[in-house]
C-alpha cells in the first residue's frame, strides 16, 4: 500500500526526510504552517510566538487537562520565502535533545494539490534514532501499562 | 473504502495484545482464546476478526474449529520502529489538510 506520507531514514545517517502530497493548494498549504492559528489548529498546541520572518523565532507550548506543561518547542527562522520555502530550527525544552535544523519546501503539483519536504538535519545519528523513536517507545508503553493493568484486574 | 487495518491501531489495543501473546507460543481455537478472557465472546471474535484482517493473525481450519496462529512475518513489521514516527506525523498532515479544506470552505 502506497502511504501518503513518507519517511526516509537511511541507516547511519543523521538526517531524515518526510515527503507528504496534499490535496490542498500550496498557498493553503503554505498557510497552515505560516498564521499561528492554523498551526495551532492541527497541531494541537498553543503558539505562543510566531514570527515568520528571517532571524524571527517561534515557540509552542502544549498543557495537559490540569494545566502542566507537557510539551514546549522553540527555535528560529533562518529563511522564509511564502510558498515555497522555511528553513528553521527546532528545539525541544527540558528534554535530553539537541537542537535540529530544519528545510521545509512547499511544491505546486497541480492548482489543487501540493508536495511538502521536509529535510531534518540532526546533531548526530544516535540523536535521529532516538527521536524517531519517541512515538514508538511511546506507543509500547502505553499498550504494555494497559496490558498490566487488564492482566491485574483479571487476579 | 479500504477495509485493510493499520497494525498500529491493532496492537494498541490491550485485549488485542492479550491474545498475541496468548498464541504466541501455540495455536489456539477461538473458543479457547475467548476462554482466557471475562470479555463477552463476541466481543473476543471481533477482536480475532480484527487482527485476522491486519494478518497478525493466521487462522485455520481444522474439522469444526477455527484455529488462530501468529503471522510471524507481519510481527516483524511491527518491529520497524519508524512506523509509529510515520503515523504519527500522516494523522498530523490528514489534520492539516482537513483543517485548510474546511478554511477553504468557509467554515
Amino acid at each position: 500500500m502506497e502511504h501518503k506520507t513518507k519517511v526516509r531514514a537511511e541507516e547511519g545517517r543523521q538526517e531524515l526526510f518526510i515527503t507528504r502530497e496534499f490535496d490542498l493548494p500550496v498557498e493553503l498549504l503554505f498557510k497552515a504552517y505560516a498564521e499561528a492559528d492554523f498551526v495551532a489548529r492541527w497541531m494541537g498546541t498553543k503558539v505562543l510566538k510566531l514570527e515568520n520572518k528571517t532571524h524571527g523565532s517561534w515557540q509552542y507550548e502544549t498543557k495537559d487537562g490540569e494545566g502542566k506543561v507537557v510539551f514546549r518547542a522553540n527555535g528560529t527562522i533562518h529563511e522564509f520565502i511564502p510558498n515555497r520555502k522555511i528553513v528553521r530550527t527546532f528545539e525541544m525544552e527540558h528534554a535530553p535533545f539537541s537542537v535540529q535544523l530544519e528545510f521545509l519546501e512547499f511544491k505546486k503539483l497541480t492548482d489543487r494539490t501540493s508536495m511538502l519536504s521536509i529535510h531534518t538535519v540532526f546533531r548526530s545519528v544516535q540523536h535521529r534514532d532516538d527521536m524517531l523513536k519517541l512515538p514508538f517507545a511511546y506507543g509500547i508503553n502505553m499498550a504494555h501499562n494497559r496490558l498490566e493493568d487488564i492482566m491485574a484486574g483479571r487476579e | 473504502m479500504n477495509l485493510r487495518r493499520d497494525v498500529f491501531q491493532a496492537i494498541a489495543d490491550p485485549t488485542r495484545r492479550a491474545i498475541l501473546f496468548l498464541v504466541a507460543t501455540q495455536s489456539m481455537s477461538a473458543g479457547t482464546i475467548a476462554a482466557n478472557f471475562d470479555t463477552a465472546r463476541p466481543t473476543v471474535s471481533r477482536h480475532l476478526k480484527i487482527l485476522t484482517e491486519c494478518e497478525l493473525l493466521k487462522p485455520e481450519q481444522s474439522g469444526r474449529e477455527v484455529y488462530y496462529h501468529l503471522n510471524p512475518e507481519k510481527m516483524k513489521a511491527i518491529a520497524d520502529f519508524v512506523e509509529p514516527f510515520r503515523k504519527l506525523w500522516d494523522d498530523r498532515f490528514n489534520k492539516l489538510e482537513s483543517v485548510m479544506k474546511a478554511y477553504e470552505r468557509g467554515l
